[in-house]
């Protein structure tokens, strides 16, 4: 990039002194740059600010809040609806972020290989990730419907008893979580895949002639060298958890009991329901901060053990 | 040599889990052609008895969606006209103009990726009815006009681009603009395209931002309303349904349509 820019620099040296051609090249660049950089930059940055000066407020969205200094994150502390929502949240990662990264590979490792017919099952794990939540929430809520559903109308064909599912305070989150790998997996397989296509034959098949077996091959030679898509999916996938919200409001509406409040949906209900903005902030900056430490803690641990080998 | 001619055992791995994957699908459409009778069965049929287009007749005349659908196509398309020639500008700029502050300003709004928009989004809200701007459509449209991702995607598309021809360009005396909007441009074709489908694929299926800002129901995206008409019509499926696969369409297609650049976008995007 240096390089092109001093190479355009020195070709117009011939046309325009140097310092007139800097001071154009800084005009047209922000020219070129600035209203998309302006937009992204005064709707995030300043709504960042924004928003942990509303933490620390009884804003009501309506009137301007009264300071109430740490009184929201001290309430958070004991409040039941939020660990719950914690809980939720952790089951869904604990849950989801091992399944997408070993399933994403297996499907990846059998889609890379010269079958007829590859492209149209890669277009059908990518199809549920394409269509929108809302879609995706207000199918699998009918499907998954304890009464009238598809799920529970097989079961029953079967001769198995019906299960509660979305309407069962401890089967809702499960339900959840395997509509939303539903929905989630294919982009784990996509972006598997296209690491998987950039090992060279050579490395697998100097690995075949040492005399390493499939199983080792995959554990030596594609496992590790995929290592960067599996970290880059990882951070990925946890920040896709901590913001989940329209399958949630598509489906449960956090219910029942609050077994599906998630701490996106959370944040949502306190500030444009319930009007407590402040106290919504405040919970939105934990998770802001939750995310960062996970994130942080992923990286460090990915780069120990990369060390390692 | 025999071998050659049969098909791949992998088919009978792959098939089925494939078929898993998009059943769901299938059997959306199939209920939307359903009765409400039959739908109200249990266990529900797979299979309609006959084709009944009572779902779509109650859908798109018993409510305001074709408003709505309306009110998506005119907010999705404003978006990606805008990133594309918004984040088009600014990735070309970022890659190849040697501006003051360029490197410090393509990492901070690199770095706003990072910020769920959970955070801001009370902010942004108070922004909006501020201003009066709260439920109206441009509310929908002005936060998205410009994208982390499509900079970011479109500044690593142009630090592969070959400058010779640029170069050619500003040697036959065109200005930067001239050069950007004639000679790069045509060329970034590809590339621009697989923002656009990307960019659309987002803006039509934001659920969250639509539900936060816009109050009346006549300015609803049909994701949001959608979801209230399912709400107010629990008992009817084959209409919620009818509604859903007219809500996928879009996107299936333009997934569909452009999905080659859609995974180079997106597999590229991770690269980079």
């Amino acid at each position: 990039m240096t390089s092109t820019a001093t190479a355009l620099s020195r070709a117009s040296r011939h046309t325009a002194p140097p310092d007139r051609r800097k001071l154009a090249d800084n005009i047209t660049g922000w020219t070129f740059a600035g209203p998309a950089t302006l937009i992204i930059l005064g709707f995030s940055l300043v709504p960042m600010a924004w928003a942990l000066a509303l933490s620390f407020t009884d804003s009501d969205l309506m009137s301007p809040g009264r300071d109430v200094g740490l009184e929201n994150y001290r309430a958070l502390v004991a409040d039941p609806v939020f660990h719950q929502a914690l809980r939720n949240t952790a089951l869904l990662l604990f849950l989801y972020l091992p399944a997408s990264l070993v399933a994403g590979l297996a499907v990846a490792v059998l889609l890379n290989r010269k079958v007829r017919g590859i492209g149209f099952y890669r277009t059908c794990f990518l199809v549920p990730y394409v269509a929108s939540a809302t879609a995706a929430g207000l199918l699998m809520g009918y499907i998954f419907d304890r009464d009238f559903g598809l799920f529970n109308g097989m079961l029953v064909k079967l001769g198995l008893p019906a299960q509660g599912l979305l309407s069962s305070p401890s089967q809702a989150m499960l339900v959840l979580t395997v509509i939303f790998f539903w929905t989630r997996f294919g982009f784990s397989v996509v972006i598997y895949l296209a690491a998987l296509q950039e090992i060279s034959k050579e490395v697998v098949e100097a690995a075949a002639i040492d005399g390493a077996g499939r199983w080792a091959t995959f554990r030596h030679v594609i496992v590790p060298s995929v290592r960067h898509m599996t970290v880059f999916l990882a951070v990925w996938g946890m920040i896709d958890v901590l913001q989940f919200f329209d399958l949630v409001m598509t489906t449960t509406k956090g219910g029942p009991a609050n077994a599906t409040v998630t701490i996106v949906y959370y944040v949502w209900q306190l500030a444009f329901t319930y009007f407590t903005a402040g106290y919504g902030a405040a919970v939105a900056y934990v998770l802001f901060a939750g995310t960062l430490v996970l994130i942080v803690a992923g990286l460090l641990l990915a780069r120990r053990r990369g060390a390692m080998r | 040599m025999r071998r050659r001619r049969l098909p791949s055992g992998w088919h009978l791995v792959l098939a089925p889990m494939s078929l898993v994957t998009v059943l769901p699908f299938v059997w959306m459409v199939l209920s939307s052609l359903m009765t409400q009778a039959e739908l109200n069965r249990f266990p529900p049929p797979i299979w309609p008895d006959a084709v009944d287009l009572g779902g779509y007749q109650r859908v798109l005349e018993g409510s305001n969606f074709p408003r709505w659908f309306l009110n998506s196509v005119l907010v999705s398309g404003a978006i990606v006209v805008a990133q594309v020639v918004l984040c088009g500008m600014a990735g070309y700029a970022f890659a190849r103009i040697r501006f003051v502050g360029s490197r410090l300003v393509l990492v901070l709004v690199i770095a706003t990726a990072l910020i769920p928009f959970q955070l801001t989004v009370i902010p942004t809200f108070l922004i909006f009815n501020k201003v009066g701007l709260t439920d109206t459509l441009g509310a929908l449209i002005v936060p998205q006009l410009s994208s982390a991702v499509g900079i970011y995607l479109m500044t690593s598309f142009f630090q592969s681009f070959p400058k010779e021809l640029e170069e050619a360009g500003r040697i036959d005396g065109c200005s930067r603009f001239a050069v950007f909007f004639r000679v790069v441009l045509p060329v970034a074709k590809p590339a621009l395209a697989a923002l656009a489908v990307i960019t659309f694929i987002t803006a039509w299926n934001d659920l969250f931002w639509p539900l936060v800002v816009i109050n009346s129901e006549a300015k609803y995206t049909v994701q949001v309303g959608l979801t209230t008409f399912q709400g107010q019509h629990r008992a009817d499926w084959p209409a919620v349904m009818a509604g859903t696969v007219l809500t996928t369409l879009p996107v299936l297609g333009v997934f569909l349509f452009g999905q080659r650049r859609f995974i180079q976008a997106l597999t590229g995007a991770v690269k980079g």
